[in-house]
């Protein structure tokens, strides 16, 4: 089973009719007790990095979603999902994300903002290929140490566009929204 | 580097597509969702579906349309038409709609875009710009391109992205539904003032109208109805004549 936190802002839905589609089960995970039922947890991005531990915090998820990853359990995250694992970001000063990364989040300086549509990526990991797939980001990760790094992206600059180690594979952009070369991610994300 | 995009756009009444040419005649086309699965075959970046039923039952008929073609589609796609507020945006978000379009609930209340931003982010907020030729100006056209508002385009652009718009989606009135090419002007006057993402819209009958807005203006994207519907290119053939051209595509 897997489960995908419901944060409740917009759109979690596409991630979930995305596995659906591949014959997966889902469940949304929106309190502490869901974790007991799911195998696998993926943490879907849209909304904003301040409001999103906010609410993280106050749910008690923040410590669930660490627990979870510390005991090296499977986790997936894409867009805010990726960006949520370091310890800052631009976006919200002084507010602390997981930390299980080290490494900030910053802002793009060039270019139309946010960067949207389809880019290519540059991959480093056998989940990923080097095809096109579809961004919708103004921050980008920067994590500290270069191992990490699962592929880059040029938008203006080379930037981190996943990272993968362990039971770790986090996104920058939307295998879900990104046709067939997302959903052939997401299936080696699974099997 | 980022490419450009091409986005099929399918006008929706009732449920059905429909094409019509400079906003008055109406043609029926056909299904929504097999449409919508077709051009992702084809490789189109993205969809615009612009809900134009005019009944009171509306909202229903729209969310069922979301909620069909969120299960089948796995491109971005953006839902506009008669989106009035912020519940209105948080119930197509939520039915499955990647992005939802405000045009005239804009225009009449300007802070509406700030709240849809900050409610659901930036990222999924395109606000649809009308623009209708006035002498040297363009000129803000609302009520589904039926009431002349004085606004100056260039004036509302620069309003709008100070509100946090994520995305523009600015359309040719005069252009549009005639084929005749998009109006190289109205893209090269708000490319020169805005750093938002920007969708040409309205005219692009030809492979040459679309490489002609790709190259000779700052546009991100081009959206195409009449010549996709009428099966006269695909969105292949549109991306690979670009390509052979030096535009940066998706392929």
């Amino acid at each position: 089973m897997i489960g995908v936190i419901d944060y409740n802002a917009g759109n979690q839905k596409n991630v979930c009719l995305a596995f659906n589609r591949l014959g997966e089960d889902v469940q949304l995970v929106s309190q502490v007790s869901d974790f007991d039922r799911i195998e696998r947890l993926v943490f879907p991005g849209v909304g904003a990095f301040g409001s999103v531990l906010t609410y993280l915090n106050e749910t008690g998820l923040y410590s669930a979603i660490k627990e979870w990853i510390l005991e090296d359990k499977s986790f997936l995250g894409i867009c805010l999902g990726l960006q949520v694992l370091f310890e800052t970001s631009e976006e919200a000063p002084g507010v602390k994300g997981l930390g299980i990364i080290k490494g900030d989040v910053s802002r793009f300086s060039e270019g139309k903002i946010p960067q949207i549509g389809w880019n290519k990526v540059k991959s480093r990991s056998s989940y990923i290929d080097d095809e096109f797939y579809y961004f919708a980001n103004s921050y980008y990760v920067r994590p500290k140490e270069e191992e990490i790094i699962a592929a880059t992206t040029e938008y203006f600059r080379e930037f981190c566009s996943a990272v993968s180690f362990e039971n770790i594979l986090a996104l920058q952009f939307h295998p879900e929204r990104s046709g067939k070369a997302g959903m052939e991610l997401l299936k080696r994300w699974v099997s | 580097m980022i490419t450009k995009r091409i986005i099929p756009c399918l006008d929706v009444k009732n449920g059905k597509v429909v094409k019509g040419i400079k906003f008055q005649e109406i043609r029926e086309v056909g299904d929504p969702v097999t449409m919508a699965k077709e051009y992702d075959t084809q490789c189109a970046d993205e969809l615009v579906f612009l809900d134009i039923t005019a009944t009171n039952d509306k909202r229903s008929t729209v969310v069922n349309l979301v909620e069909k073609v969120a299960e089948q589609l796995s491109i971005p796609f953006t839902i506009g038409g008669g989106v009035r507020d912020t519940e209105d945006i948080r119930v197509l978000l939520q039915s499955g709609a990647d992005k939802v379009a405000i045009n005239t609930a804009a225009v009449m209340k300007p802070e509406f875009i700030s709240e849809a931003a900050e409610a659901f982010g930036s990222q999924c907020v395109v606000v649809a710009i009308d623009a209708k030729r006035n002498n040297d100006r363009f000129e803000v056209v609302i009520n589904a391109g039926k009431k002349l508002t004085g606004i100056d385009v260039i004036d509302w652009v620069k309003t709008v992205q100070k509100l946090g718009a994520g995305e523009i989606l600015l359309t040719s009135m005069d252009r549009d539904g005639t084929k005749k090419g998009f109006d190289i002007e109205l893209y090269q006057n708000v490319g020169e003032i805005s750093n938002l993402p920007l969708i040409a819209s309205g005219g692009g009958g030809s492979l040459d109208n679309f490489t002609e807005v790709l190259k000779e203006t700052k546009v991100d994207a081009a959206l195409g109805a009449s010549i996709f519907h009428y099966s006269e290119f695909t969105v292949i053939d549109v991306k690979e004549y670009l390509q052979k051209r030096g535009v940066v595509v998706r392929l």
